[in-house]
């Protein structure tokens, strides 16, 4: 079932590798269920306060975001090392890359600026 | 097509260029181009984000998340945007072997998904702004209905361009340009599922926590 509908061609030379990947049943029906389980859990830890602790909570469903993003890449937009040639999954990288820096950064810095820049009474006020 | 002026006259002719220009066929660089596209819309969402995680926190005293936010209504909403996923998987697998009529009933079932969801979005948006809860109200809904009403707008367009391609395949039927027009919206597709990930992560369920 799951290589009568794949289309990739491993063997082919020249253009034939450029084919893209359409998946297959199971693929994304492994997909399809990974996903619930890892959309299921965060609201559930986060509805019900299973965890009775924010800050773990937030790491916890950060880190099954991450899990489902990979998952939905791997599974739904079909990404490897071999699609494109490896190209994709290059420009991949690179905006992955990016992102961390626009993200990280743009957190880091705005959260020193408005902590230097708290104006003094009410830095007065704070203990 | 080009020919080259011997270098050397006896023995073989050293060769610098290809003499036949491999074939490039209609289309073949479209799904790495889409995706370089796509990686640009990651740039732009990531910007979004960052934006709502800078100023997510300035109610200017108006209403926070947990004011707001009602989570059933978001997992309702995030199922909806899943299963318009994996619809929209069946309607590429039922492509690939050639039956139109299945892959036209996947791709409409993926579009009233898509439309599920926006309804939802837009009842959300409007129950928001009934409340006085408005873009202009405070920093962090401005940065709110930016960055979710763009994804709410790519899941618009999203859902013309399924349209677009269903009166396309209705027309012409499987053809290979339809096959690579239908290959572009699956990755669209799959891709807003992914940044809508990140929205009910980062915006919905991280909100409730503060």
């Amino acid at each position: 079932m799951s290589t009568s509908t794949d289309v990739r061609h491993h063997t082919g030379g020249g253009h034939d590798e450029m084919e893209p990947a359409h998946g297959s049943f199971r693929g994304y029906m492994i997909g399809f269920v990974l996903s619930v389980i890892l959309t299921a859990v965060p609201f559930w830890l986060v509805m019900s306060n299973v965890l009775d602790d924010n800050q773990l909570t937030g790491f916890a469903i950060m880190g099954l975001a991450v899990a489902q993003i990979v998952v939905h890449m791997i599974y739904f937009l079909h990404m490897d090392g071999r699609s494109e040639g490896g190209w994709s999954l290059l420009a991949l990288t690179f905006t992955l890359i990016l992102v961390v820096i626009t993200l990280a950064g743009s957190l880091w810095v705005m959260y020193h600026l408005n902590s230097n820049l708290m104006p003094a009474h009410q830095t007065r006020q704070m203990p | 097509m080009a020919t080259a002026i011997p270098a050397v006259q006896k023995g073989e002719a050293p060769v610098f260029y290809l003499a036949e220009e491999h074939a490039h066929p209609e289309g073949h660089s479209t799904p790495l181009g889409f995706w370089i596209y796509l990686m640009s819309d990651t740039l732009i969402f990531a910007v979004l984000f960052a934006i709502y995680g800078v100023l997510g926190t300035n109610y200017a005293a108006g209403p926070g998340p947990r004011d707001l936010f009602e989570l059933p209504l978001i997992a309702l909403n995030t199922a909806m945007l899943l299963f318009s996923s994996i619809t929209y998987g069946f309607a590429m697998l039922t492509m690939v072997q050639g039956r139109v009529v299945a892959t036209q009933s996947w791709l409409a079932v993926t579009a009233m998904f898509g439309l599920a969801f926006l309804s939802i979005e837009l009842y959300e948006f409007h129950h928001f702004i009934s409340i006085g809860a408005t873009p202009q109200r405070s920093a962090f809904l401005s940065a709110f209905f930016t960055l979710v009403g763009t994804h709410g707008l790519h899941v618009t367009f999203g859902t013309i361009w399924l349209f677009t391609l269903m009166v396309q395949v209705a027309r012409r039927g499987l053809i290979t340009a339809n096959r690579r027009r239908l290959m572009c919206l699956s990755m669209f597709w799959h891709f807003l599922d992914v940044i809508w990930i990140g929205v009910f992560t980062f915006v919905y369920l991280m909100g409730m926590l503060r």
